[in-house]
């Protein structure tokens, strides 16, 4: 299954679904590193609204994603995480630190857009 | 209560998110919130997911039992890898030998109310969790 990854001026927006295996998530990794380097995109917003399951695996290429995206000198956001999928998460002992997270979409754009005006 | 039993064969990272669909289906029907539900299938897709880093391949059984005043799930991950050297080790946070977080079996023990392991060297692995409806 591939993750839609959409463009939206500087952003780009992967919207994850809810049955993501290993290999879906390592192309992700690839797609979104390539897309940010072509479109030269300042920012990656993931968008983990439909996952069902966020284990260790997942909750690592995110950060990898993040980490990666970094290196750029892009920003990385993770909307989405589902109140459930926090808890098992936590549960887990998994962290997403230095990985910039919000509410939904809508909260991860307006966070982009206050971080762009400032550094401008 | 009886949803009866589940096999699932695991062979390949796209088969830990079958299982944890199966067991997340499962919890639902036997009547657990959808944040235990949540809890489970994560749980699963930890064990599923260490029978394919280190033994390639094995079993998820998913079964509802039923104890003395309650229903609950009983998740059986099993296969005939290599086996665990240090099982206390294994148990410890932050220990890992696959390059991985090294997080699944302390966590798993965390997200299930029962944790029950047997590995034999070169014989296989059997983690046997259940989790009790609240």
């Amino acid at each position: 299954m591939e993750v839609p990854i959409l463009k939206q001026g500087a952003v780009l927006i992967a919207t994850f679904q809810a049955a993501l295996s290993d290999a879906d998530l390592n192309q992700l990794r690839m797609g979104l590193v390539q897309q940010v380097v072509k479109f030269r995109s300042r920012a990656v917003i993931v968008d983990v609204t439909a996952m069902d399951v966020m284990d260790s695996f997942a909750s690592r290429t995110l950060r990898e994603i993040a980490h990666m995206i970094k290196l750029r000198g892009a920003e990385t956001v993770i909307v989405g995480i589902q109140p459930e999928v926090a808890f098992a998460m936590v549960q887990l002992g998994l962290t997403l630190e230095g990985v910039a997270t919000a509410l939904d979409l809508e909260e991860g754009l307006a966070y982009l857009n206050e971080k762009f005006k400032t550094t401008n | 209560m009886s949803v009866g039993e589940i096999r699932v064969a695991i062979n390949s990272d796209q088969d830990i998110v079958s299982a944890r669909q199966k067991g997340r289906a499962m919890a639902m029907e036997l009547g657990f919130s959808s944040g235990d539900a949540t809890l489970i299938a994560t749980a699963i897709s930890e064990l599923a997911r260490n029978i394919v880093s280190y033994a390639r391949k094995g079993q998820i059984m998913l079964k509802g039992v039923q104890g003395s005043s309650r229903v609950g799930i009983l998740v059986i991950a099993s296969d005939e890898g290599p086996g665990i050297l240090d099982i206390r080790q294994a148990l410890r946070d932050g220990f890992s030998t696959s390059g991985s977080l090294g997080l699944g079996l302390p966590g798993v023990r965390r997200l299930m109310d029962e944790f029950e392991i047997t590995s034999q060297p070169k014989l296989g692995t059997t983690v046997a969790v259940k989790k009790w409806r609240q």
